[in-house]
């Protein structure tokens, strides 16, 4: 089809408003990369726009010697590992039996689980029981509690419908059971909803953190985001100023900057390549029961 | 067992065995994830008890003693707390604003998207609008205090550059809103795009085809075939956020917040947080909490049966 002069024209602005959101999205970044690659005279005096001026590494030097910042990042690391393992482990069993229609009484545990996702106790309440099983100020508290979302149950659950169901009647009639069928047909299948699950998981935890801020009192349990909002809000300084004793005007700033950074890149590094993947796993959690 | 003694007949009670013989792995694996809905989700619901009762550290919530005004004291005393009101109010305008700019961007993206001709930029164009989802909230309020900061920020300095005055985006209340607003879509805008994506492709393009050679232009097509092929998917997404117009996020307006705006910024999960956690009124907050459940559902209740009234689906 041969596009006439007055669509192509359409093209161009419907490109240029594209264009307009990647600047959007990107130039935020952009300014915080270059604020925390800047000297922090610069930042004083308001040089720096989209690229670093006076270009050095001191504020990523100052924040890796702080260790109570470093150890937030491995201890939030570890959560992440453990917590999203245990999540897509209990996620699998969870919508795997659901999927069998003759599973008898399914439709009352469907209904048990799926109430859950309309109508909860409330924050007191899950505080009270978390102070009732002596989990509050332990790390169980950031790993357990949340550790299964029904919603990702459902988009598993969508995706393993998406399976053609005489896979799984040939493996029975040779005599698998079902805990065979899940792991040597299901799961090897699933990788995609596998991956985007791992994604929201890992996302979850490493970004939440009004866990750590309402069940967590230990300091050194904190997860980094609480960590960081402490540290954006002042409340808490990186260690290394404090202690020399001395502070240069706008270093703070730079810090701040350059511990904005340290929790955002690992997760801008990972989603990219899981893109194809979360897109299928995204839509799959529209589709309802 | 007994179910099978029950069960009657001798046929039934065989094809009963035969049945758990073969699936009993299935409710094994359904245990664990069953008891984790019992302990964390079914379990905190006898303590909604608390807000109709007074708390004591040394009782059981089934022994504590009902409180004053045939219980019903702490919902008396919510709704004479100033601080709660301001928060019903807060939260009442905050979600109501999201829904009047944040519901429809997502799908003028979607139909913008769609148009764009170049599978390449088109690709590169969604990987970007999808980073804001993947930042938290703390991160999402760090960039902004940087970048909308009264005298060193970016946004600022171009103003003055510009020859404008300077705008306290986030420590005066009425910019605190617009830039509470506005970063909401920031961060959503592009993620929620993929679902009606999916939507527009399951459109049949023979559609678009026959209208252009009616002679239909882009407007014509958007507003005749591409909209109304996604209709299902704006009014199950809208049910889904009319259901929303009292919940209360946590992480955002407690990260954007700052002691200049707590008179728009608080709302009702932040004074939960601050009456309950904090200055540990167990039965104010408990009550607060479970006004806040009980209207969601009833909202998204009515939401979803407006829906079917109109000839919709509905959620459920």
């Amino acid at each position: 089809m041969i596009k006439s002069k007055k669509s192509k024209v359409g093209d161009l602005v419907v490109a240029f408003f594209c264009f307009l959101l990647i600047l959007v999205c990107l130039l935020p970044m952009l300014n915080v990369l270059s604020r925390s690659l800047s000297a922090s005279e610069a930042l004083i005096k308001n040089k720096v726009w989209l690229w670093p001026v006076g270009l050095n590494l001191d504020a990523y030097k100052l924040v890796l010697n702080d260790t109570k910042y470093t150890w937030s990042l491995v201890w939030t690391a570890i959560l992440t590992v453990i917590g999203t393992c245990l999540s897509l482990f209990m996620t699998t069993i969870c919508a795997y039996p659901l999927t069998y229609d003759k599973l008898k009484g399914r439709r009352i545990i469907n209904t048990i689980i799926i109430f859950t996702m309309y109508f909860s106790a409330g924050t007191i309440p899950m505080y009270l029981l978390l102070k009732e099983l002596d989990f509050l100020n332990r790390p169980v508290v950031l790993v357990v509690p949340y550790c299964l979302s029904v919603f990702n149950m459902i988009i598993m659950r969508s995706f393993f419908y998406g399976i053609p169901e005489s896979l799984r009647e040939s493996a029975e009639l040779d005599g698998a059971g079902p805990v065979r069928v899940l792991v040597s047909i299901y799961l090897p299948m699933s990788t995609p909803v596998i991956a985007t699950l791992a994604l929201f998981y890992a996302v979850g935890r490493w970004n939440g953190f009004s866990d750590s801020l309402m069940f967590m009192k230990k300091r050194e349990y904190y997860v980094i985001q609480h960590l960081l909002y402490l540290i954006i809000n002042s409340m808490s300084n990186i260690e290394v100023t404090t202690q020399e004793g001395f502070s240069p005007p706008g270093l703070s700033e730079t810090l701040k900057s350059a511990t904005v950074m340290f929790a955002t890149v690992p997760i801008l590094f990972v989603y990219p390549w899981l893109q194809r993947y979360f897109i299928t796993g995204a839509t799959l959690g529209a589709i309802k029961e | 067992m007994k179910t099978v003694a029950l069960a009657g007949s001798p046929g039934r009670g065989k094809k009963f065995i035969a049945y758990i013989k073969r699936y009993w792995t299935l409710y094994l694996l359904l245990l664990l994830p069953l008891t984790y809905f019992i302990i964390f989700k079914y379990i905190p619901m006898q303590y909604i008890q608390i807000a109709f009762k007074k708390y004591s550290i040394v009782k059981s919530v089934w022994e504590m003693p009902w409180a004053a005004n045939n219980g019903l004291e702490y919902f008396i005393k919510a709704f004479s707390n100033k601080d709660f009101i301001n928060a019903l109010r807060n939260t009442i305008m905050l979600n109501f604003l999201d829904l009047i700019f944040g519901f429809p961007a997502p799908i003028i993206l979607a139909l913008l998207l769609n148009e764009l001709p170049f599978p390449r930029y088109k690709r590169v164009t969604q990987t970007v609008a999808y980073m804001p989802h993947f930042l938290s909230w703390v991160i999402i309020a760090g960039l902004a205090r940087q970048l909308f900061a009264p005298t060193s920020g970016l946004v600022n300095n171009f103003l003055t550059k510009i020859g404008l005055d300077t705008i306290p985006f986030l420590n005066e209340p009425k910019w605190w809103v617009v830039t509470y607003v506005f970063l909401g879509i920031w961060q959503s805008v592009g993620w929620n795009t993929i679902i009606y994506l999916a939507a527009i492709t399951a459109i049949n393009p023979e559609l678009y085809e026959a209208a252009e050679m009616d002679g239909a232009g882009r407007f014509r097509k958007m507003w005749h075939i591409t909209l109304p092929g996604i209709r299902t998917t704006i009014v199950t997404l809208l049910i889904l956020s009319l259901g929303r117009i009292l919940g209360s996020e946590f992480d955002r307006p407690f990260a954007l917040m700052n002691h200049m705006v707590n008179d728009v910024a608080n709302v009702i999960s932040i004074f939960v947080y601050k009456y309950g956690i904090q200055a540990l009124q167990f039965s104010l907050a408990t009550a607060v909490g479970l006004f806040q459940s009980v209207v969601c559902v009833i909202f998204l209740f009515m939401a979803n049966a407006l829906a079917k009234r109109f000839g919709e689906r509905g959620v459920w």
